[in-house]
């Protein structure tokens, strides 16, 4: 079983592994950016303003460990920046200001992203159409139906109590000033995550990423799990929808291009596209790394006519240093296939 | 197996390509030696946008009384000159085909702006000035509109072509083709390299919106204080007409800016760049080129705990809301959303063989705190993405049209 790939020795084990694999890539980049940012800014490590770049990363975070579900069982979730987007604009539609509407449209929103979860999961996994084109379709479909349904201006508002959980958090802590709730929600969401992947269904979710075939043939309902990631994704884009209307309010253009960055982030927290590696905590890791970056230019006075050129570089350079390391082998699968000639006809059939 | 890597491989780096995308500058961007700090010389307009005397001739047309019924300032012309367009007069306008060529409905403004030309078409078919009405939607790609424009002259069936082109340089060619076809060709808002169309009809510009906004902070800001200017993105003429208007006001002027940001409109971009820059010093002023998000800014102060600065946003609702709740200290520079009920008005009076100004320059009024709760008591039922000169009050479909989107 291929389930080995990911080191399972106990407590030691675990941490070694994590400082062998991606993480300490993305960890060591994470630190050398926060070593800059300091040299510019001495302040942005005190409270207030650290908990402000928490506040502003908690929904990459959060819509990282979704991706990153998706992405260490074998596919790809493109639609959750549309989703997002149109999370914030219904929930703004439906509340239009009204405080008692708040909770109700919250449990809706949830509903609306299981149901997208649900469609992204079965019609990958039982019509066996390829998730990039499944969710690029969903991407498609939830934009051109929010831009249909609002004309192309969203309408209606959000409540202050639903833009708490993104903009406010506990007043008074010392050092910190406040603690967002945002961060807190991440934190949640990110232990969470933690645990499932340590659970059986973790398991099941890895082995199916590193070769669903012998997953199948070892018992695990790999449409199940498949499906139940993106269930997962879909549910973190609706988390992070909250935190970032309750961030910002509602903008025709939010939520725009988000998967991406989602997906920017699993990838330079060393999560291989394809499945079967990497770690939570890599995700978040890389998360982290793609806001603290955005922050450095920021801090740099960086025209932002080249911020995306700069990113698109450190982005591969970091990935390009951990492979020549040795730190993002190849899958287990692809280095095994030669010995294994007779896993082929069985591995085409794979989506 | 191999394939299905390989797509993976694609995957990626298409994922690397689109995050570009979504924030990188369009064709014809300034040079990126335009930087974003003082030192840089963010002061001086990049000559690539910015001519002297256009504006010259923008800054003195806003002090200009336009022509034209006083209620309506969809039909005002700033010193027009009339031309004759007996040429193109029908016998039966009641059943003339109108055709619209649209760049796109891609911001609430030109959503807001295409809602009131709809219900201007209404208005105009009612009176028998127009028979019927067709539009197409390029979804802000050239390519398209060129096709689309094609399609209308292809069809024949159009006795007049309105255009608004999605950029300048690119739909020339496409408006000249329309012009050679025979009907009348109206263009509006953003205006092409070429004068064979009957009319073109714009607000005075982009010049004359960015230096409302400047000029204003100027009055207002004690010399000394610092700004920071928020735009949306690069290289689009009508933005960049602002911000170089700013440019050369801020310039003359004694106030510091601390440098510009592009933010795409992006309520989550803007209030992170604001609270950055709170964190390292403070801004007194907050200069837009365009007011989405303005309110996400104005937020950055409040969770910040500083006060709020004198801001010059745009007509949207949601800012001149919070404007009035917070009694800010503010401006709302216009680009006049009305113009878009006055091509369809110019095509029923060409058919007519009325005479309209070859240049039809709408009037562009900024509202100002004197204005403020009667524009907000006029627009009170509409949603917060609406712009409150929309000038569509009188319309049939008022207000549902608008509400209702």
């Amino acid at each position: 079983m291929t389930v080995e790939t990911r080191p399972s020795g106990g407590r030691s084990g675990e941490l070694l592994s994590l400082l062998r694999s991606g993480t300490g890539t993305v960890t060591v980049l994470l630190v050398l950016i926060f070593v800059v940012i300091a040299t510019q800014n001495p302040s942005f490590f005190e409270g207030p303003p650290l908990m402000a770049f928490a506040k502003k990363a908690a929904p990459l975070v959060i819509l990282a460990i979704g991706q990153y579900l998706v992405i260490v069982s074998g596919e790809f979730d493109l639609s959750v920046g549309s989703l997002v987007g149109a999370q914030v604009v219904i929930a703004a539609r439906l509340i239009d200001g009204e405080e008692a509407m708040t909770f109700p449209v919250i449990g809706l929103m949830l509903l609306f992203g299981l149901l997208v979860g649900l469609v992204n999961g079965l019609v990958t996994t039982l019509l066996k159409v390829p998730s990039i084109i499944t969710t690029l379709g969903t991407m498609l479909i939830l934009f051109g139906a929010v831009r249909y349904w609002t004309g192309g201006a969203p309408t209606g508002a959000l409540s202050e109590g639903f833009r708490v959980f993104g903009r406010h958090g506990l007043e008074g802590v010392p050092v910190l000033g406040q603690l967002p709730w945002a961060l807190v929600i991440a934190v949640i969401a990110a232990v969470g995550a933690i645990l499932l992947m340590r659970s059986p269904f973790g398991r099941s979710l890895m082995a199916t990423g590193d070769n669903d075939t012998a997953a199948a043939f070892s018992g695990v309902r790999v449409w199940r799990v498949r499906t139940l990631a993106f269930v997962g994704s879909s549910l973190m884009a609706t988390v992070a929808a909250v935190l970032i209307g309750g961030f910002a309010g509602v903008t025709a253009q939010v939520g725009q291009g988000l998967e991406f960055t989602a997906i920017t982030a699993v990838v330079l927290g060393g999560v291989v596209l394809g499945g079967g590696r990497g770690t939570v905590v890599a995700a978040v890791l890389g998360a982290l790394t793609v806001e603290a970056l955005f922050t450095l230019f920021n801090q740099l006075y960086l025209p932002s006519t080249i911020q995306p050129t700069a990113q698109g570089l450190i982005i591969i350079a970091a990935v390009a240093y951990a492979s020549r390391r040795g730190d993002l082998r190849l899958p287990e699968r692809l280095r095994r296939r030669p010995a294994h000639p007779t896993e082929q006809p069985l591995d085409s059939s794979r989506r | 197996m191999r394939v299905s890597r390989v797509l993976l491989a694609g995957a990626a780096s298409l994922t690397l390509v689109l995050t570009a995308c979504t924030t990188d500058a369009p064709e014809g961007s300034p040079d990126a030696d335009g930087g974003n700090g003082e030192e840089n010389g963010a002061l001086t307009p990049d000559a690539e946008w910015f001519d002297q005397a256009e504006f010259d001739a923008q800054i003195a047309q806003r002090e200009i009384t336009p022509e034209g019924p006083e209620d309506e300032p969809w039909m005002q012309a700033i010193e027009p000159e009339y031309i004759d367009t007996s040429e193109f007069a029908i016998d039966d306008p009641e059943d003339a085909t109108v055709c619209f060529s649209n760049a796109s409905v891609s911001n609430p403004w030109r959503v807001t702006g295409f809602i009131t030309m709809e219900q201007q078409v209404e208005a105009l078919v009612d009176e028998g000035r127009i028979g019927d009405f067709r539009s197409s939607d390029a979804a802000d790609d050239d390519n398209q509109q060129i096709s689309d424009i094609q399609a209308f002259v292809d069809s024949g069936d159009c006795d007049a072509i309105i255009i608004s082109p999605s950029t300048t340089a690119t739909l020339t060619p496409a408006v000249e083709t329309a012009c050679e076809s025979g009907v009348p060709v109206i263009v509006f808002d953003r205006g092409v390299n070429s004068d064979c169309m009957v009319t073109f009809i714009h607000p005075i510009g982009g010049y004359a919106y960015g230096a409302d906004a400047a000029d204003f902070l100027v009055e207002e800001l004690e010399p000394g204080s610092t700004v920071l200017a928020l735009r949306i993105l690069p290289g689009v003429d009508v933005l960049e007409h602002r911000w170089a208007a700013a440019q050369q006001i801020f310039g003359d002027s004694e106030l510091e800016v601390l440098g510009f940001e592009f933010t795409e409109g992006d309520g989550a971009a803007i209030k992170d760049l604001v609270s950055q820059h709170l964190q390292r010093g403070d801004v007194d002023g907050i200069w837009m080129d365009a007011g989405d998000g303005a309110v996400a800014g104005l937020e950055a102060f409040e969770d910040a705990g500083q006060p709020y600065p004198v801001i010059a946003g745009e007509d949207e609702l949601s800012f001149m809301r919070k404007w009035e709740e917070e009694e800010l200290t503010a401006i709302a520079p216009v680009y006049s959303n009305f113009q878009w009920r006055t091509p369809v008005i110019a095509a029923g009076m060409i058919l007519a063989g009325e005479e309209v100004p070859a240049e039809w320059i709408l009037p562009q009024d900024p509202i100002r705190e004197d204005e403020l709760d009667d524009y907000l008591d006029r627009n009170s039922d509409m949603p917060s993405l609406h712009y409150a000169k929309f000038g569509g009050e009188d319309l049939p479909g008022f207000p549902e049209a608008w509400t209702d989107r």
